[in-house]
């Protein structure tokens, strides 16, 4: 208990880091899943073959080699540099990986969506002279989003907590490598890794309840 | 009822098929301005399609489409602008339903038309007190009965000026007391002078407004004529064979 309390401050900085994260990442996931998605409906065949190659690629690896591929292979070979100063490069990089591997996992929880609205209301839509962008803005979408609310929560609640491997990208300040930098001067100390494991409950519990109120106030009526 | 003019919708040598099944064979027709034809016929006999293809829900294999003769749109902007001037009313009505029943009348005039909300809105109510559901506006259309969806979609479509209005089975879906509510309007929209294409089977609505029966069966276009004529004097057996099952009970 004493070795939480002496390295709760340091913890505490490390699972904000982990917060920024999440935060930053989760925005640009949705960006990124919808417009992957876009392309995975849209009337051209290049657009939805690349938007499907994407997908398959990004979300069947393992996230730690996708950091590691953005650190090692983006940031050291091909010489993607966000910031001189190392911490906040790869900071940057670790959200590169990080959103680009949860859209990919947004855009199939939205594409999981679109397929519950009926079909009748993108012929309505055309009918009325929507363009294909217009009416999946106006119609699809808003309907196709409103019924993955849930889910889209736990996609986000597998981020929060995907976050903790920000090392591989090598992002050393987040709180899992703090953890077990303390751990090399503490030795094991169970409280620390409750009081981690606390922290994250603390954020992701309201994600999914708040995800889950959301779900059933929003739900489309049909 | 206004006279009919000059073709503004014209297929001519029109195929479809989906996978092996051959659903539109070689289908000539013409539907002038302000004309009112009603499309009766078998079920499976193409009807539905033939109404799709007009505003091209449904693409066609060969022959050609004109519209104000001009012909149909492959994609695209061009298509989704002249999209805007056919209206469509489809049997399971299909109202934006994450949008109330004024947001569904308004989206196409402010979003395709680019008209201001404020003059959309207002001509949104005059449509929906037109169609007998102005107080209905700020509802979902799931709150709404089958007849007043129907209504709305019918508003809908008015909201955009359009040419014609393409009408797919629009009370086949409705419980039998709100299919009259539907046909009234549809039968003012007739008499004002609005060009029509029904698939219907209701053939009371067919010898009250309609200008032409259109009868189809097997994909093909097998008789038309004035309604009077067609129903009392059916030219073809397969229309007598069809009529009888129809009229008699």
């Amino acid at each position: 208990m004493d070795d939480l309390i002496k390295y709760a401050p340091a913890l505490l900085a490390g699972f904000l880091e982990n917060v920024k994260l999440s935060l930053i990442c989760g925005a640009l996931a949705l960006v990124l899943g919808t417009i992957l998605v876009s392309a995975r409906v849209a009337p051209t065949p290049v657009l939805r073959a690349a938007g499907t190659l994407y997908v398959n690629i990004v979300r069947n690896t393992p996230l730690t080699l996708v950091l590691a591929f953005s650190s090692l292979g983006l940031s050291d070979t091909i010489g993607l540099i966000f910031s001189d100063t190392p911490s906040t490069n790869s900071f940057w990089l670790v959200v590169l990986g990080l959103s680009a591997y949860t859209g990919a996992f947004v855009c199939e929880t939205l594409r999981a969506g679109i397929n519950t609205v009926p079909l009748g209301q993108a012929e309505a839509a055309r009918a009325i002279g929507l363009t294909f962008l217009q009416s999946l803005r106006l119609i699809i979408l808003p309907q196709a989003f409103r019924t993955v609310i849930a889910p889209l929560g736990s996609v986000m609640i597998a981020m929060i907590k995907n976050s903790t491997v920000a090392i591989a990208g090598g992002y050393l300040m987040e709180s899992a490598f703090v953890m077990k930098d303390t751990f090399d001067d503490t030795g094991v100390s169970i409280p620390i890794f409750i009081g981690l494991v606390i922290a994250f409950m603390v954020v992701t519990m309201p994600v999914g309840f708040l995800t889950n109120r959301l779900a059933s106030r929003l739900a489309v009526v049909r | 009822m206004t006279e009919p003019g000059d073709p503004l919708v014209s297929l001519r040598g029109v195929n479809k098929s989906f996978g092996t099944l051959h659903v539109l064979k070689d289908i000539d027709l013409n539907v002038a301005r302000g004309e009112v034809v009603v499309v009766i016929g078998p079920s499976g006999g193409g009807k539905s399609t033939l109404c799709r293809l007009v505003n091209r829900l449904e693409t066609i294999d060969s022959g050609t489409i004109t519209f104000d003769g001009q012909e149909l749109p492959a994609e695209g902007k061009a298509l989704a602008r002249f999209r805007s001037d056919v209206g469509m009313v489809f049997q399971s009505f299909n109202l934006f339903s994450h949008k109330t029943i004024l947001e569904n009348v308004t989206l196409g005039p402010m979003k395709v038309r680019k008209v201001p909300r404020e003059t959309a809105e207002k001509r949104g109510m005059e449509l929906l007190e037109r169609v007998g559901i102005a107080s209905q506006a700020a509802k979902y259309p799931a709150q709404l009965s089958g007849g007043q969806q129907q209504r709305t979609a019918i508003a809908r479509a008015l909201a955009m000026d359009p040419k014609m209005i393409l009408f797919d089975e629009p009370t086949s879906a409705l419980d039998p007391e709100m299919v009259q509510e539907v046909l009234d309007v549809m039968t003012g929209l007739a008499r004002d002078g609005m060009t029509m294409m029904v698939v219907t089977h209701e053939m009371g609505f067919a010898r009250r407004a309609a200008n032409r029966v259109v009868f189809m069966a097997g994909g093909e276009i097998v008789e038309e004529a004035a309604p009077d004529e067609f129903f009392d004097s059916p030219r073809t057996d397969r229309a007598r064979d069809f009529l009888s099952k129809i009229l008699t009970h």
